[in-house]
């Protein structure tokens, strides 16, 4: 099973060199941690910033740089601002080569329920319906199941949706599987140490499981 | 040509009770920190604003909402504000939650005079309900879009790094986000800057909102330019 970092880890072996990735918050901002060696990524910040740098040093905190986590950022060479109707114009157009979010729930159908809960204080959606409607390539990031141990992988959605059809690829910490259309959730790998009755045990939309599953190679 | 106001106070002078006003800012980021303060000075009341967030507690928006002058907010995302909370529980408060893509480009539509924009953000969830759709076969693909209005707002108020008396103005990082698309997106447009330079210092190839889009300028004091999320790493 894996940890935060784990899926992380596994997500950020999605990436290929030259991909503008926006990354939401959570599980998703970890992956800058984990991106392969060789590999450049451009990182897109919603409120307005292409080539995302670290944290600041101590002491180097600039009120006017944050992420769409209102977090303090750095710049890095090549770096480019710009203001919030042009950043979803990028988004919009489908130049972000991919999104990685997450989710509350997400159905057989790839569609990602993640904004909010009824008779819960409803905070907004953000960007995120903006994101998941434009986006070519979406990776979810979550747990497979909720605190109360059931599924976040459904037929059918049980929460106000967020956006219809979107979803390609589900990272979890049992499994790795690609949401393909008329079929289901395929299952393509599984975290170490997991079986595919785990994973078939944790998934309560329709499951495709085709021939022998590998084990995740992370390292 | 001189837009050049005293400050705050003179340039919120004809905002009356249940104007429609556009605020800049993401976050606590690029607000117009000295507008809000002149606005609660001021006292005027049941407006509704345009703004990304809802500010904190005690600094942004947050400031105008614990004085109760605020009716409505049109926003994307109104994280963590008690207060906020308390009003919209008990109904003192309306919230319209719009996503923050289909927000910017209202500001934007409004600003190049046009009156509504087709976008995908929103299909088939609860934002669509009562809106008029369509199916369009765009950049070779076919997909279902919304029809979205432009903004009616009486003023923009918005906050950049320099600006001279003609109203042309530059941003700096982040903090130009929501400001660029609602500087001209209303009536009047307020912006309220760091530095007013003379007109000529700032290379005209390097201004982000020409002049025609802004009524009133002042230069801005003691900001506070408060950090929403500090998050640094260790030197060495």
């Amino acid at each position: 099973m894996l940890d935060k970092n784990g899926i992380a880890k596994r997500i950020a072996q999605e990436l290929r060199d030259g991909y503008y990735v926006n990354l939401g918050i959570g599980i998703p901002t970890l992956v800058a941690n984990y991106i392969p060696a060789g590999i450049n990524v451009m990182l897109q910040s919603e409120n307005g910033m292409l080539g995302m740098g670290p944290f600041p040093f101590e002491g180097d905190e600039d009120p006017d740089l944050i992420n769409a986590g209102k977090q303090t950022i750095t710049e890095i060479p090549g770096t480019a601002y710009f203001d919030s109707a042009l950043s979803f114009g990028m988004i919009r157009a489908g130049k972000v080569d991919l999104t990685i979010l997450g989710a509350m729930e997400v159905s057989e159908d790839g569609d990602i329920a993640n904004w909010k809960i009824p008779n819960k204080m409803v905070k907004g959606m953000g960007g995120a319906m903006d994101l998941v409607a434009a986006a070519k390539n979406i990776i979810v990031a979550m747990q497979h199941v909720n605190k109360a141990g059931e599924s976040k992988l459904l037929p059918k959605c049980s929460l106000p949706l967020t956006g219809v059809g979107c979803v390609k690829k589900i990272v979890t910490e049992l499994a790795v599987l690609e949401v393909v259309k008329g079929k289901g959730f395929v299952l393509l790998e599984r975290a170490p140490g997991i079986s595919v009755e785990q994973v078939i045990n944790a998934t309560a939309g329709k499951l495709i499981v085709e021939g022998d599953i590998p084990e995740m190679q992370l390292n | 040509m001189n837009k050049i106001v005293s400050g705050a106070d003179e340039a919120v002078r004809d905002i009356a009770n249940g104007a429609t006003l556009m605020l800049g800012g993401f976050g606590l980021c690029g607000i117009p920190e000295n507008c809000i303060a002149a606005l609660v000075r001021k006292g005027v009341s049941g407006l509704t604003c345009i703004s990304n967030n809802a500010g904190v507690d005690d600094f942004g928006i947050g400031l105008m909402l614990k004085t109760r002058q605020v009716k409505k907010m049109i926003s994307s995302y109104v994280g963590e504000n008690a207060e906020f909370e308390r009003q919209l529980l008990t109904g003192e408060l309306e919230v319209d939650l719009v996503p923050q893509g289909t927000l910017a480009t209202r500001c934007m539509a409004a600003k190049y005079g046009m009156p509504a924009v087709w976008v995908k953000a929103g299909f088939g969830t609860e934002v669509a309900e009562g809106k008029e759709t369509r199916r369009f076969d765009f950049q070779g693909e076919e997909g279902n879009y919304l029809l979205e209005p432009a903004f009616n707002a009486d003023f923009a108020i918005v906050k950049a790094w320099k600006g001279d008396r003609f109203g042309n103005l530059v941003f700096r990082k982040t903090a130009r986000n929501f400001n660029d698309p609602m500087a001209g997106a209303a009536k009047i447009t307020i912006a309220e800057v760091e530095e007013l330079v003379e007109p000529g210092e700032i290379d005209p190839d390097h201004i982000h909102i020409p002049g025609i889009f802004v009524q009133r300028i002042f230069k801005g004091s003691n900001y506070e330019k408060r950090i929403e999320q500090r998050t640094v790493r260790k030197r060495g």
